[in-house]
């Protein structure tokens, strides 16, 4: 079975988030960067563990700069086998989703593990769109995900609880917690991941539908009204009243 | 020319999430001169759909077809791309929900839309062009999406709005569509009884600072005195005090309700991250120095063991009223 796994970066989430040239550029002073915890812990753990039950193949691949060979490595390390990065700025959704189908197009995976978001954006597009631009079922916020016999099981989160449903490979799906348990990368994986192939590619044409115009701070941070730990009356009144939440 | 908004129904009623993208697509139209309209997929009642028109809904297309009462990501895409086009929308909106999440890219690059995944407040247009604000770092700043192309797909936050109902009705027109569904459905499990977490409008919400579980009656009997659901702080879930699927923040469930109510959560960064879209926050902290008070709207420096009895009294005052 031949598994892709896209992986994104992120800053850590201790990062201050700040904006420069007049807010409209995220600001990379002082700014570490992470593979995405949800793609790391999750999407890429239960691929290695698909392969090492079934056989087969983990593939790695990232749309970015040189500087993302640090998470890359930190992949193989965890135990995919083979990475791709294609080079380019990844700044709009479906131009990355372009690039992750081109190379899962003349590849051919019987299962593509998204992470369902990326921590800095939060939007959960890549995936969905990697499967409409491959014509595949897809599947999100996916708690588990077990393959017997070209079908897969899984358990999703719905509303209030967790639905499960059957769907044939090939599929796309998109992890979120549960699905595994973080692996920390051991000296051997350290090791075999220097010498693991890892490809970098030009980007396809691709258009970009999204820009972003500005970002926006807190207006600032809010002020606490405190209230007597004796008078909690005034608090239901506030909130009844004031606030109008109950 | 219409704005077409995606409206999903469960158990026979139009969920919360999605009236509020039919309202947000309703006001988009108004703004454009344009007509709402609206498009459900599988079995539904005329009373239930025609209900619509309280928030503007002028017609409904309806796939009253039993195949599409689950969902199934790529049959769905391909239907409401395919309505889009049968009511001539070039904008369509989605709930920002568990569906939307996944359906709503999908729509979006069939229609070679540019997309906006959960809008927090309605677009304003200058000439072809949407600007749209989403959150983005978990919350902690907000963007200006911008969308230049012809089609547009906006997925709204759930409680990013709050719907004005008027007394409208709109009109049930049957569309028929062919789609294949190929996920299967084995077995839907939902927490009953209590109220889903991420659908709660009001939360009440115990750290370490409780103690033990013995004592999260006081947290249990606050949310059934308000009808709120429960949650709590990652440390606690860990220490098996409570379950791990109420745990809020980064490695736990995002929450955006009304109200949010924290009692012995010092309110690390990680927790924060989960909660700080709620509309106000109540803090209840022994120390003043809790970083939950920077992120708070109303707090009280004191002792949970005091001031939640008193504040759950209180609360039935209101409630006896
Ligand atoms: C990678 C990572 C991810 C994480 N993800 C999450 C996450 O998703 N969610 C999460 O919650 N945490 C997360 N954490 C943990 C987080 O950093 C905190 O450790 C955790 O939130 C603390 O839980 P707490 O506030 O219940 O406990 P504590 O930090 O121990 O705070 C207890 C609070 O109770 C107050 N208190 C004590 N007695 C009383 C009393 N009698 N009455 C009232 N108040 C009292 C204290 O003043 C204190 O502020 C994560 C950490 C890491 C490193
Ligand atoms: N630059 C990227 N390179 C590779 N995969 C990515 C990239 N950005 C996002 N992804 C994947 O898409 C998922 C969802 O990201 P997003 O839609 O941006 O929230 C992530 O968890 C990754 O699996």
């Amino acid at each position: 079975m031949k598994i892709l796994v896209p992986i994104a970066k992120v800053p850590d989430t201790t990062s201050k988030i700040a904006f420069v040239d007049n807010n409209t550029k995220f600001s990379q002073e002082g700014v570490t960067y992470i593979m995405n915890p949800t793609d790391e812990w999750y999407a890429l753990v239960r691929a290695v563990e698909l392969k090492e039950k079934n056989g087969g193949e983990v593939v790695v691949i990232h749309v970015g700069g040189a500087d993302s060979e640090q998470i890359i490595r930190k992949a193989l390390a965890i135990g995919a086998d083979k990475a791709v990065r294609v080079d380019a700025d990844p700044t709009d959704a479906f131009f990355v989703a372009s690039q992750i189908a081109a190379h899962a197009k003349t590849e051919g995976y019987d299962l593509i593990i998204a992470g369902k978001e990326t921590i800095d954006y939060n939007s959960y597009e890549v995936g969905g769109m990697v499967a409409e631009l491959l014509d595949l079922q897809s599947v999100a916020l996916v708690q588990k995900l077990d393959i017997e016999g070209g079908v897969a099981t899984i358990v999703r989160e719905i509303e209030g609880g967790t639905e499960t449903v059957e769907v044939k490979l090939p599929l796309v799906v998109c992890a979120q917690k549960e699905l595994a348990e973080a692996r920390i990368p051991n000296m051997k994986g350290i090791m075999a991941a220097r010498t693991k192939p890892l490809t970098v590619v030009p980007a396809t044409d691709a258009p970009k539908l999204t820009t972003i115009a500005n970002y926006v701070l807190p207006e600032k941070a809010k002020e606490v009204k405190l209230i007597d730990k004796d008078n909690v009356a005034e608090l239901v009144r506030l909130l009844h009243e004031e606030a109008k939440v109950i | 020319m219409s704005v077409l908004s995606f409206v999903e129904v469960s158990e026979g009623k139009i969920k919360k999430a999605s009236v509020e993208a039919a309202y947000y697509g309703s006001k988009v139209a108004e703004g454009l001169g344009t007509d709402s309209v609206a498009l459900v997929l599988g079995e539904a009642s005329n009373d239930e759909l025609a209900s619509l028109g309280a928030v503007g809904v002028k017609k409904v297309l309806h796939v009253a077809d039993a195949k599409l009462n689950n969902f199934d990501a790529k049959a769905y895409a391909k239907a409401v791309s395919e309505a889009a086009a049968a009511a001539s929308a070039n904008v369509v909106v989605l709930s920002f929900n568990q569906n939307g999440k996944l359906l709503a890219p999908r729509v979006a690059v069939r229609l070679n839309a540019g997309y906006v995944p959960g809008a927090v407040a309605l677009p304003e247009f200058n000439g072809g062009t949407a600007v749209v604000k989403k959150n983005v770092f978990s919350g902690k700043a907000s963007a200006n999406y911008q969308l230049a192309t012809e089609n547009k797909v906006i997925a709204v936050n759930p409680n990013s709005l709050s719907p004005v109902r008027g007394t409208g009705t709109a009109t049930v027109e049957a569309l028929s569509l062919s789609v294949e569904v190929t996920t299967t459905v084995k077995a839907v499990n939902k927490v009953t009884g209590t109220i889903p977490l991420t659908e709660a409008e009001l939360v009440v919400s115990g750290g370490r600072g409780l103690k033990g579980p013995e004592n999260w009656w006081m947290v249990e009997n606050l949310a059934t005195e308000l009808g709120a659901a429960t949650a709590c702080s990652r440390a606690v879930a860990d220490v098996d005090w409570r379950p791990h699927h109420e745990h809020v923040g980064q490695t736990g469930l995002t929450i955006r309700p009304n109200l949010y109510i924290a009692v012995g959560v010092s309110g690390a960064i990680q927790h924060l991250a989960g909660v700080n879209g709620s509309k106000v926050i109540v803090v209840i902290n022994t120390d003043p120095e809790a970083p939950f008070f920077k992120a708070a709207d109303y707090g009280i420096v004191g002792d949970a063991f005091e001031v939640m009895p008193k504040l759950i009294e209180e609360v039935k005052k209101l409630k006896a009223h």
